[in-house]
């Protein structure tokens, strides 16, 4: 058997997404981040909201790194003592959504009859119309925020933010 | 599906979470000052000795501490690094919480090397520092330091405390968290007002913390293959780390080795858990370790690690660490299982519960031609290197020497607190032992200036036993402040300089590494007997083998405090070694 954890998996690098469940305490979420910082790894997205369990927060956090690295790094937040579980999985193992909000000037939304068919084609919708501004929502992947971010750009966008993905395991426990 | 490991995340945070709720306050509640409170916490977990120093932010709780100096003895010392390493000794030496306190500021920081070192060689600790009061925090007071922050990954647990009424129970929970699992320092900083304002005081000592789980419970299964692999084992080797001695096994662990007949080798952090003379101990595994057991970590079948890490100091390179070997690791830790080394059964939980129900079940063995290997390789180290190390053929003294006249004047009998460097090795290499928690050294860390702080810790925590500081002139230079507190607080510990009027390990290094570039490892040293007289401690200094034995017996039968320095060869190396990169058996005896 090969013993050199270095060797016994391999060095391609993948997405994960790790799931953390810790108390509510001030602090804790330094000492998450701490792990990854330490060895250089940033953090493609980071979403924290409390659970269905009044102070149980949950942490959604994308990574792309090794399997060797994502399984060390997850126990040592899983060590950590306010925190209550941590798990990883790959994008296949999971169902994920994102939501976006994009602020366009609403001239454009008067003015110009395509951004409707935009809208209509990918499925969004208006929040908020403002006699300056409209704000358009899309859940979706990534890739989907994305395209409607390119079609919208032409007409200028004034804001856009995008909340990162929040993920469930596919199989039901 | 999120790799949970065996149920479900939903029901292992609510069974976990479900378990609060009973740490309300049992006792009546009496009114008094957060400082107060502070010092009753101390007292009902029962903490007998604390090291420290005063300063701004800390002040209310001096004040307390004034008034209960009978029921707490306060050490102060000269520089916080001291405290902190004064605690490490303590708890090292006595297995209970070393507890240490500071100011705000420098005071903390000054706390920052200690509680690294404490975290990666588990020690408990429980650290307290003073703060600016809650209303200052974020404004750059004076003194004002974020040590949560910056204590946050060397510690097990930290808390800044800003409400008096928060105190007994994070109190209790820093108690709890720094003394069970595997073991480490909790900081807790305390804002000035806390200590100011009043708060319905009663004690309850915790007993558990939701979403912390110390001790994993071993799977059955495991146990019983672990079992499996050692019946069948036809050159099996124990490694045993410092958990065999954290977990208070060295009874089932003795048990486990008689029975089994396994030849087992010491991690540094492991030496003292059983006696030298144990007959299945086969000496020191890792960088400096004995020849046999590295060579031999080769050659066995089967790798049983102890409450051990698995640290780069320990295993060489990796690619060719134990390939041939099915490994079985007995770890308190989680995050330790396969994080270097890829084990075939983890057993997880304390060795002293998993340990005993191993040796239930498995057959009594010797294995006489396996350790016939190790009488071998034993024999070509003894004539390489510990014959010239022990019984010198040159004139000048050698740091062996020293410890092996140690270990025969104390009948093994000493605990025994290195610094870091050579005559940390060559201490680790040769003394012998008779009791647990006999040896404290800086393991993981590295610690320069650990010797003298920790052995004051040492001796106090065990006054009826003698505490030895092997220390070199590099070292010794790194806290030579604290004989300050040698003197004021008349601690009983001897202190042998071991001079070679250089930074020997690094100069080892450079000597082959570096093609014998001494870049800044020269080091000159004071006049240790003018200092030592300066600060009231009786000291001598020796350099000729004949007067050697003298010099110690003196030292040993002086009462109080001495300082002795012992000349030793100014280029002598601390072999066998293995060079970093290099494989295990690839140890070089020269």
């Amino acid at each position: 058997m090969q013993h050199n954890i270095n060797s016994t998996f391999d060095d391609t690098k993948k997405d994960y997404t790790m799931a953390l469940f810790s108390r509510n305490r001030a602090g804790i979420l330094n000492r998450i981040t701490a792990v990854f910082s330490r060895i250089k790894l940033n953090i493609d997205s980071l979403n924290v909201s409390e659970t269905e369990t009044h102070g149980v927060y949950r942490y959604s956090v994308r990574v792309n790194t090794t399997e060797k690295l994502v399984r060390r790094i997850t126990k040592q937040i899983e060590k950590q003592v306010d925190v209550l579980k941590a798990v990883y999985a790959t994008d296949d193992l999971i169902v994920q959504q994102e939501v976006a909000l994009y602020k366009i000037p609403s001239e454009v939304m008067i003015d110009d009859i395509q951004t409707e068919d935009i809208i209509r084609k990918h499925n969004a919708k208006i929040l908020r119309i403002h006699r300056e501004y409209t704000v358009i929502e899309k859940t979706g992947h990534k890739h989907e925020t994305q395209a409607l971010f390119d079609e919208l750009q032409p007409y200028g966008i004034l804001e856009f933010v995008r909340s990162g993905p929040i993920s469930i395991g596919k199989i039901n426990y | 599906m999120f790799k949970a490991e065996s149920n479900s995340i939903k029901s292992i945070i609510n069974k976990n979470w479900q378990q609060i709720h009973d740490e309300q306050p049992a006792d009546e509640a009496v009114k008094m000052l957060g400082s107060e409170a502070l010092v009753r916490s101390l007292m009902a977990e029962n903490v007998e000795i604390m090291f420290g120093y005063p300063g701004g932010a800390i002040m209310p709780t001096y004040d307390v501490l004034h008034q209960f100096q009978k029921e707490i003895k306060h050490v102060l010392v000269r520089h916080e690094q001291g405290a902190i390493l004064a605690a490490q000794g303590y708890a090292r030496a006595s297995g209970r919480v070393g507890v240490c306190i500071a100011t705000s500021g420098p005071g903390a920081t000054n706390l920052i090397t200690g509680i690294a070192d404490a975290q990666i060689d588990s020690t408990p600790l429980v650290c307290i520092t003073g703060q600016v009061h809650k209303d200052l925090l974020g404004t750059d007071a004076f003194q004002e330091t974020d040590i949560i922050d910056i204590s946050m990954p060397i510690t097990k647990w930290n808390y800044k405390i800003t409400e008096a009424r928060e105190i007994p129970q994070v109190m209790a929970r820093a108690f709890f968290i720094a003394k069970s699992g595997r073991p480490g320092p909790v900081l807790i900083d305390i804002t000035k007002n806390a200590q100011m304002d009043f708060l319905e005081f009663s004690y309850k000592k915790c007993l558990h913390f939701n979403s912390y789980l110390p001790e994993p419970t071993p799977k059955e299964q495991s146990i019983k293959d672990a079992a499996d692999l050692i019946n069948a084992a036809q050159k099996p080797l124990v490694v045993f780390g410092q958990g065999v001695i954290l977990g208070e096994a060295e009874n089932e662990f003795k048990a486990f080795l008689e029975k089994s007949g396994i030849p087992a080798a010491a991690t540094i952090m492991g030496l003292s858990a059983i006696n030298n003379d144990h007959q299945n101990h086969v000496g020191m595994v890792g960088m400096h370790g004995n020849y046999a057991p590295n060579l031999l970590t080769n050659q066995c079948d089967l790798l049983i690690a102890i409450g051990m890490r698995f640290d780069d100091r320990v295993t060489g390179t990796l690619n060719t660490y134990a390939q041939q070997a099915k490994i079985i690791h007995l770890e308190i830790d989680n995050s330790e299982i396969n994080k270097n080394v890829r084990v075939n059964v983890p057993v997880l939980g304390n060795v002293k519960y998993t340990l005993p129900q191993i040796t239930d079940r498995i057959i009594e063995k010797t294995y006489p031609k396996w350790r016939e290997e190790f009488s071998q390789l034993h024999k070509q180290e003894y004539d390489a290197v510990i014959k010239e190390d022990l019984t010198p053929s040159k004139q000048a003294l050698t740091m062996s020497e020293v410890i092996d006249m140690i270990n025969d004047l104390t009948q093994n009998d000493a605990i025994i607190v290195t610094d870091v460097g050579q005559h940390q090795m060559a201490a680790c290499r040769y003394a012998k032992y008779s009791q647990t928690r006999s040896l404290i050294t800086s393991g993981g860390l590295g610690t320069m200036g650990f010797c003298i702080p920790a052995a004051m810790g040492a001796k106090l925590a065990k006054p009826e036993r003698t505490v030895i500081g092997i220390v070199g002139d590099g070292g010794v230079q790194m806290n030579i402040q604290e004989l300050g507190t040698i003197m004021q607080t008349q601690i009983d510990v001897k202190i042998i300089i071991l001079n070679n009027e250089f930074l020997g390990m690094v100069r080892q290094w450079q000597e082959l590494y570096f093609d014998k570039r001494y870049a800044s490892t020269e080091i000159t040293s004071p006049n240790y007997q003018v200092l030592a007289s300066a600060y009231n401690i009786a000291s001598a200094k020796v350099s000729q083998r004949e007067k050697l034995k003298h010099a110690l017996q003196t030292m040993l039968e002086t009462d109080g405090a001495y300082l002795l320095e012992v000349m030793v060869g100014q280029e002598d190396n601390v072999f066998p070694m293995i060079s970093p990169g290099d494989s295990v058996s690839d140890m070089r005896l020269k």
